[in-house]
């Protein structure tokens, strides 16, 4: 049972599993909280697919390289849990326990009541990530996660 | 955070309380120096999942209440299958019973760790967050993660997953471990026990203000043990009751600006979990639980809510020992769950989530069709005590700025530990729709 849009992410890891093969570890990380940290142990390269709610349009797609620098946890303010996958990312860059290739994807979400499916627009844009995680993995060796 | 006044009213108003699981928003009205209104408005879709139980089987309900909170899934679980076991005459025993326990620790363990060492603890030593934090005591914050790693590791192998779990049943499991699978936890979780003993010594040395107050405690007292499932609800003033009894004492009522319900015990506040669950239950802590509580130096009954930081971390070091007690007597059970008989009925349910007692009722048909369902979440029955702590808090910081004066009142939210938006992963939902 998703929450409508927010179900972006998972839906994006299970159609990642089909594609990807052995080539990475897709895991569904379903919270996105502090077991962010934990799953990414290890990797050598992270890709992190996310809902996002920072305000812009539905459908929007965000791509930040974490490695490169801080992320603003205000691109997932809205998760019940307050240390969201920003705040796992930037505490385990503070404990330096961070892999060194880091990317995030941001779905931004409309439509997050419970039990309904995804909107055409932000399903169209879970195919768009989708493509370009696939894209991205021609060119690196890593686990990715949702 | 926004302020109006005019020449003697002021009103503080936190839009979003930070580090807390979920978000409110709090408005206070002072005139001329004096508190006249406080107002903690919990955004809660409420009753979508009591709705939407309706109409299906009860062995789903394990699963949908799960989805009601990413924090403590298995205390909506264990008051489900309780009430629902409770309708087919199902009597959880020997194994199965402890790996339900054992559960909970795992759930205990995880959702404490997380809001002692990175929701709390950055009040007490002065940082807006456990990453701020990480940067001076980067042991510690090490520690903690580790700490809740424990638990999840107890709810991946129990319930099949860390989030979520799925192996819950009405009757029991659809899978239990074997003996071997529970042994390989076990060095991990004697570190944890001396991590969590160090736990209670680090944060009874806090800087705690002196805020004593006058509390109802309600908790589940079972006669023998520290509890999880079973016991009558009792307080500490004198009440001893069963959950089938439970809305005959306790009555919900909808405060005008939230969307939670709040719960009086006979028309009063009242106060559950960690700090409740010790001042009715000390007596069953381990022997090394109950010394190390009495090292603090903390006087019982607890009185003080900023206190709640050392009950989380006493009841950790609980759940860790009690793990381990249930693993070192573990024989699988010859299987995973009994039979039930459905037949229709009415059940009730309560259970100790982290943040206290958790209350479910359940009417189920024939058919094993749900017909109705009634869910009462600690985080409601704790509101009005927390308003009434923050109007005795108040006369501390209306002196500072709004900003710390703010910040003082987040601090006293975040000593419950609230799961404030426990229905919901966004908090902007139209609740009308979900009603």
């Amino acid at each position: 049972m998703f929450r409508g849009d927010d179900g972006a992410g998972v839906l994006a890891a299970r159609r990642l599993k089909t594609l990807v093969g052995d080539r990475a570890e897709v895991i569904e990380a379903e919270l996105a909280g502090l077991e962010v940290l934990d799953f990414m142990a290890a990797a050598s390269a992270v890709i992190l697919i996310d809902a996002a709610k920072s305000g812009r349009p539905a459908g929007t797609i965000h791509r930040l390289d974490a490695s490169a620098g801080p992320i603003s946890a205000d691109l997932f303010p809205h998760s019940t849990h307050v240390l969201n996958a920003a705040d796992a990312i930037e505490l385990g860059r503070t404990l330096e326990v961070l892999p060194p290739r880091v990317i995030v994807y941001g779905l931004e979400v409309g439509d997050t009541r419970a039990g309904n499916d995804l909107s055409p627009t932000v399903a169209w844009a879970v195919d768009q990530v989708v493509e370009r995680v696939v894209h991205e993995l021609e060119g690196l060796s890593c686990t990715s996660g949702s | 955070m926004s302020e109006s006044k005019d020449h003697n009213t002021r009103t503080i108003s936190v839009g979003m309380i930070a580090r807390v699981e979920g978000e409110g928003a709090l408005r206070v009205s002072v005139k001329e120096g004096v508190v006249q209104d406080v107002e903690l408005r919990i955004f809660e879709p409420p009753r979508f999942f009591e709705a939407f139980l309706v109409g299906r089987h009860y062995d789903e309900a394990p699963d949908i209440v799960a989805r009601i909170c990413g924090i403590c899934p298995v205390a909506y679980q264990m008051s489900a299958v309780h009430a629902l076991e409770q309708i087919f005459s199902v009597r959880m025993e020997g194994a199965l019973r402890d790996l339900r326990r054992m559960l909970y620790c795992g759930e205990w363990i995880e959702s404490h760790t997380l809001h002692v060492y990175m929701l709390h603890a950055p009040d007490f030593l002065g940082y807006a967050s456990a990453i701020a934090m990480a940067k001076d005591y980067p042991e510690i914050v090490t520690r903690g993660l580790r700490l809740k790693k424990a638990g999840n590791a107890l709810m991946t192998l129990l319930g099949g997953r860390s989030v979520h779990p799925v192996s819950v049943k009405v009757g029991g499991f659809s899978r239990v471990p074997l003996r071997s699978e529970l042994e390989a936890l076990k060095e991990e979780l004697l570190w944890a026990r001396e991590a969590a003993v160090e736990t209670v010594r680090w944060v009874a040395g806090f800087d705690f203000p002196d805020f004593a107050q006058d509390y109802t405690c309600v908790a589940l007292r079972p006669s023998d043990e520290y509890p999880f499932n079973e016991g009558s609800i009792g307080s500490s003033g004198g009440l001893n009751i069963s959950a089938g009894e439970f809305e005959q004492h306790f009555r919900e009522e909808q405060a005008p600006y939230s969307t939670a319900l709040q719960c009086r015990l006979n028309g009063a506040s009242y106060l559950v979990g960690p700090m409740a669950r010790v001042n009715l239950n000390h007596g069953h802590l381990s022997p090394l639980g109950k010394q190390v509580l009495a090292d603090t130096g903390l006087s019982l009954p607890l009185r003080n809510p900023f206190h709640a930081i050392v009950a989380r971390s006493v009841e950790i070091l609980y759940a860790i020992e009690e793990t381990l007690r249930i693993i070192d007597s573990y024989e699988p059970p010859p299987s995973p769950s009994v039979p039930v008989a459905v037949r229709a009925g009415i059940g009730m349910g309560c259970t100790e989530a982290p943040r206290g007692i958790l209350y479910h009722r359940y009417r189920v048909d024939d058919d094993g069709l749900i017909r109705e369902a009634k869910i009462i979440p600690p985080t409601s029955q704790n509101q009005r005590r927390i308003e009434e702590d923050l109007r005795a808090y108040l006369p501390r910081v209306l002196d500072l700025s709004n900003e710390q004066a703010a910040l003082g009142c987040e601090t006293v939210i975040r000593c419950y530990d609230p799961c404030i938006s426990c229905a919901t992963h966004f908090l902007n939902l139209d609740v009308q729709h979900l009603r």
